[in-house]
């Protein structure tokens, strides 16, 4: 019987993982969310370029540099869109993981095809966390062709009084942007695990966005600052340490280990909804 | 008939929604081979036992075993001998017909991606979509709609199709074709499942059948089978009728419903110790009924159906 044929060799279960991204890469409303993202830094470079403001000490890190040095557009639209622009992005997309799925009844599908309930939540992050990784490249790529193209390029002086060449701060803008990538994987498992609970992935997609702002607040009040260690926000614009020679990987250690610890107790909070949930939509 | 035979068996199965039980208690049996209807009401608790068949929700008490395994703990090799439309269709409005397949088939591990593409146009052909296949499904009828989940349960060989409410949105026209589909995968050897609210759309191609009813299956077996358990009536028309219900009590025979003014017609059901056919007439002439019409009718699936489920509009809870 053919069907014990097919059944004979399992595939590794990748051809789904490969599905989900192609899924949410033809999606227009990721494209929406990419575009939004890489007019951030071209609107901050315009508005440099056409005004030539940017006293120092005034508006973002760095909105000074620019005119001296194009590649600063990157670290000045980083440090504007990790705190806003690309957790809503990210909240949008983990949000919508399995909520999106059951409004749309293709979780019913998915499941009974079937995809496994373990896998398919793994699958589900591994999208969230490449969608966080292309997000924090556009927002690098755009801001970098737009510097580029508007001011002089030329090596970069870091925080530290240290001069790199053009190619070894492009080179750090990557390591920034894997740092932002890295920052927004415990927000993703958080969306994931909002998600499992409801039909409605908006509800989701809020009440992941409200949690991120709730962190971030709570980050600001210093009679609370025995709890700052543990948001999950708390690391997200400690990006700087890239920007000295030698570069301190400390910072990236306990961001690492922050979103690690969040990974695994929101993973395991998914899981545990989600393995056993009846699926009713 | 051995539990060998069986691609779906049920024991006990139970499944409450708080206090209220969607499915109570009920011991189904689908024979391999066999296109077995699972009738019943809107509400009477059809879906929520396919949700349990097929590992999406889990039983309150009871168990389940499709394909002789256990559901849910051996889903992951069960599962992909199982085609199914569950609860209507349900796509990506922004994907095209043939790429919703295509997603759906990946993530069944046994289907083997080499042959995706050409296993994607064949069941899209199968429902009559080919031409269809490359526009978004946000732009499919509800009709079209409900095809592309029949193809979806079509991807790879299946051991057993349950479907649930395949006609849903069709056509006249597109119900036959549903029909002739189902006919011919049975005549393949694929055990069919199918679930309706009308028993007409079905009862031509059902070999069995299982009536639901407020969460009991009220009835199962083969199509004579439940047929049987009716006792064949008469229908007499005559200007007498009074006389005649009387006449037909006196041999046994149950007048249903009682005799009213303005009816033309007795129907009365023969009872154990009832005279033969024959004989009833000879009696009726005798006694002067005037007798227009007789005939014995069998019971039909349909007044049993109807017998079993209430023939109201409302919703059992």
């Amino acid at each position: 019987m053919t069907t014990d044929l097919v059944r004979a060799r399992p595939a590794s279960g990748l051809a789904l993982l490969g599905s989900e991204l192609s899924v949410l890469f033809r999606r227009k409303r990721t494209w929406a969310m990419l575009a939004a993202l890489a007019a951030v830094p071209i609107l901050i470079a315009i508005a440099v370029r056409v005004t030539h403001a940017g006293s120092a000490g005034a508006g973002p890190a760095f909105l000074d540099r620019i005119e001296n040095n194009g590649l600063f557009v990157v670290f000045v639209a980083l440090g504007v869109c990790v705190p806003v622009f690309l957790p809503l992005t990210v909240g949008v997309v983990a949000g919508d993981t399995i909520a999106g799925e059951a409004s749309n009844g293709t979780l019913r599908y998915l499941l009974i095809a079937p995809a496994g309930r373990i896998r398919l939540l793994a699958v589900k992050y591994v999208g969230a966390a490449v969608f966080s990784l292309a997000a924090t490249l556009v927002v690098c790529i755009a801001g970098a062709l737009i510097g580029f193209a508007l001011f002089p390029a030329g090596s970069v002086t870091l925080l530290s009084g240290d001069t790199v060449s053009i190619a070894g701060a492009l080179g750090r803008s990557l390591l920034i942007a894997l740092f932002a990538t890295l920052s927004l994987m415990g927000l993703s498992a958080i969306g994931l695990f909002l998600s499992t609970l409801t039909d409605v992935p908006v509800g989701a997609m809020a009440a992941t966005i409200i949690l991120t702002v709730t962190s971030e607040v709570l980050d600001q009040l210093p009679q609370l600052d025995w709890i700052h260690p543990w948001l999950f926000s708390h690391y997200w614009l400690g990006f700087g340490d890239f920007l000295r020679d030698p570069i301190s990987w400390t910072v990236f250690g306990q961001n690492a280990a922050l979103q690690a610890g969040y990974l695994i107790v929101f993973g395991a909070l998914a899981y545990g909804r989600f393995a056993a949930k009846d699926i009713l939509s | 008939m051995s539990a060998a035979e069986l691609v779906i068996e049920t024991r006990g199965l139970t499944k409450k929604f708080g206090n209220y039980a969607a499915v109570k208690n009920i011991d189904l049996s689908v024979p391999h081979g066999s296109v077995f209807g699972f009738l019943g009401p809107n509400g009477s608790g059809k879906t929520t036992t396919i949700r349990m068949l097929l590992g999406l929700a889990s039983p309150t008490s009871g168990e389940a075993r499709v394909l002789g395994a256990s559901i849910p703990r051996e889903n992951s090799s069960v599962l992909p001998r199982v085609g199914a439309l569950v609860e209507g269709p349900g796509f990506y409005p922004y994907l095209s017909g043939a790429d919703n397949l295509k997603r759906l088939d990946s993530a069944d591990r046994y289907a083997p991606s080499r042959t995706r593409g050409a296993r994607v146009a064949d069941a899209l052909e199968r429902v009559g979509l080919s031409a269809a296949a490359s526009k978004k499904v946000k732009a499919y009828s509800l009709g079209m709609k409900q095809r592309l989940g029949i193809a979806n349960a079509l991807l790879t060989p299946r051991e057993l199709l349950i479907l649930d409410e395949p006609t849903n949105g069709l056509d006249p026209q597109g119900t036959r074709e549903v029909r002739t589909l189902v006919r011919s995968l049975a005549a393949q050897g694929t055990t069919i499942f199918v679930s309706s609210h009308l028993l007409a759309e079905i009862e031509q191609i059902c070999t069995h059948a299982g009536v639901m009813s407020a969460g009991d299956l009220v009835a199962q077996g083969t199509l004579d089978e439940l047929r049987q358990v009716g006792r064949p009536r008469v229908r007499l028309t005559s200007p007498d009728i009074r006389l005649a219900a009387a006449v037909l009590e006196k041999f046994g025979m149950t007048v249903q419903p009682p005799v009213g003014e303005e009816q033309a017609d007795v129907i009365a059901v023969f009872g154990d110790a009832s005279a033969e056919p024959d004989a009833l007439v000879a009696a009726l002439v005798k006694a002067k009924v005037r007798v227009r019409g007789f005939t014995v009718e069998s019971p039909s699936l349909e007044d049993r159906f109807v017998s079993l489920t209430g023939e109201g509009f409302n919703v059992d809870h």
